[in-house]
């Protein structure tokens, strides 16, 4: 078992969605540089030496998809929808404009379409032949979303799917899942949580997970914040 | 291309594993690799499409041998390559040998949030009016591009319905390769899990994927 305070290994291939450590390629341990490690350092001197890139933007990229953009947005257009019904309504019929009210806007999330869950509908978007993904609002995708196991089976399989995620929908839910194969991105507005009546929109956020915004997972009940 | 990228329906890949509390990044070089990218794609040496097709054409085993990052970096390594920015001997040298060439931009520190912020869009005005509407009845093509294609496998030749019209965008097919934006009217097509999958397959399911109007024939 690897601890997770040990500097993680990247041991994510294409094909694995998880963690094996009997495959792991690129330590980052001690000085010990990795093959991939010197080819990165390399390449950035080169292209900062011949000028083509900055480095303060280059940090500015970085700090903004580690600290800036995030699940975090996207929950906020969730938890704005369950309480605000005109909002609700645009962000169905005009979801780029909806979304942009709140500032969230730009790269791969140009083209916004939000899909509603409802008791007898579950979304789940998926990109088959790459990773596209609605970043202004869910941030970069994690791997599991990039992984083959994923890509191959949410068109194939949601259901299998979703079950790896601890998901069970009744068996005559029905299942629309959304292959993200051109520049329209998706996000799922999932269903309110019961027990929530009366909770402030801050307080909604909290409630929606990343997964469930991507249709793989549910929200959080109130007794699992509790 | 049929690679290994086009994964809709391939079995044998196992379980998904979500990582908990997986972080953004899951090593110092992801990130450089990220910002690399991104930054070079800013100079508008090439587009989007382009580092798509780069990522994607490699021989399958070691595409799915290599993780997500490696891939990119393995992408962005070969377009500048091929663009003569950077030569295969300076990538060996680690440094600068050569003088560097003219690109068209760069993206200054100062500008990167708003250049995120701003995006770069594929909606264009339409050149001819649309040839589907919403419910119409298409079928996706049985066609076999070895160049770059949006049109995953698993749909090819099967009948579906329009359920969105997206307006006129980018033709990822000819962009990818130097051949123009030949802007294309988009449609999301839904088709019922039983065409794609069989009739064993869950009734419950609808699969939509997006598709440029080259791509689809009226059903027959």
């Amino acid at each position: 078992m690897v601890a997770k305070s040990v500097p993680r290994l990247n041991n994510q291939r294409m094909s694995l969605a998880g963690d094996d450590p009997r495959l792991a390629a690129d330590h980052e341990h001690g000085s010990e540089l990795s093959e991939t490690q010197l080819r990165v350092r390399a390449l950035e001197s080169i292209l900062v030496e011949k000028g083509y890139v900055d480095p303060a933007a280059l940090d500015v990229l970085i700090e903004t998809y580690e600290t800036k953009v995030g699940p975090h947005n996207g929950a906020r257009v969730v938890a704005k929808a369950w309480t605000d019904p005109d909002f609700r309504q645009w962000l169905l019929t005009d979801s780029g404009a909806a979304i942009a009210s709140l500032g969230y806007t730009g790269r791969q999330g140009e083209n916004m379409v939000a899909l509603e869950n409802t008791s007898s509908v579950h979304n789940l978007v998926v990109c088959t032949l790459c990773s596209c993904y609605p970043v202004p609002v869910l941030g970069l995708p994690p791997v599991w979303y990039k992984s083959a196991p994923y890509r191959s089976r949410a068109v194939a399989d949601p259901r299998g799917v979703l079950h790896d995620f601890g998901v069970e929908l009744p068996p005559d839910t029905e299942i629309r899942v959304w292959d993200s194969t051109a520049e329209v991105r998706y996000l799922v507005v999932p269903t309110r949580p019961v027990g929530t009546d009366g909770w402030r929109e801050e307080q909604l956020a909290g409630l929606v997970t990343r997964d469930s915004m991507i249709g793989a997972g549910l929200p959080k009940r109130p007794q699992d914040v509790r | 291309m049929n690679g290994a990228q086009d994964m809709g329906g391939v079995h044998g890949f196992g379980a998904v594993m979500p990582e908990p509390d997986e972080p953004v990044f899951h090593a110092n070089w992801e990130r450089r690799v990220l910002a690399l990218t991104l930054a070079m794609g800013a100079t508008g040496e090439w587009p989007l499409d382009a580092s798509r097709f780069a990522r994607e054409n490699r021989p399958p085993a070691e595409y799915l041998a290599k993780s997500y990052y490696e891939i990119w970096l393995a992408g962005l390594e070969q377009l500048l390559v091929a663009r003569g920015l950077v030569a295969p001997d300076e990538l060996t040298a680690g440094r600068s040998l050569q003088p560097a060439k003219a690109v068209k931009r760069t993206l200054p520190a100062g500008d990167t949030t708003g250049s995120l912020e701003r995006g770069r869009p594929t909606n264009r005005e339409a050149p001819r009016p649309a040839r589907f509407k919403v419910g119409d009845q298409v079928r996706a093509k049985n066609t076999h591009p070895v160049t770059h294609t949006r049109l995953p496998r698993y749909v090819r030749g099967h009948t579906g319905t329009i359920t969105r019209a997206h307006g006129c965008h980018v033709f990822p097919d000819t962009n990818a390769h130097g051949h123009g934006e030949d802007p294309q009217w988009l449609y999301t097509v839904s088709f019922k899990g039983r065409e794609l999958w069989g009739a064993e397959a869950d009734p419950t399911v609808t699969v939509s994927v997006d598709a440029f109007e080259p791509y689809l024939e009226p059903a027959p």
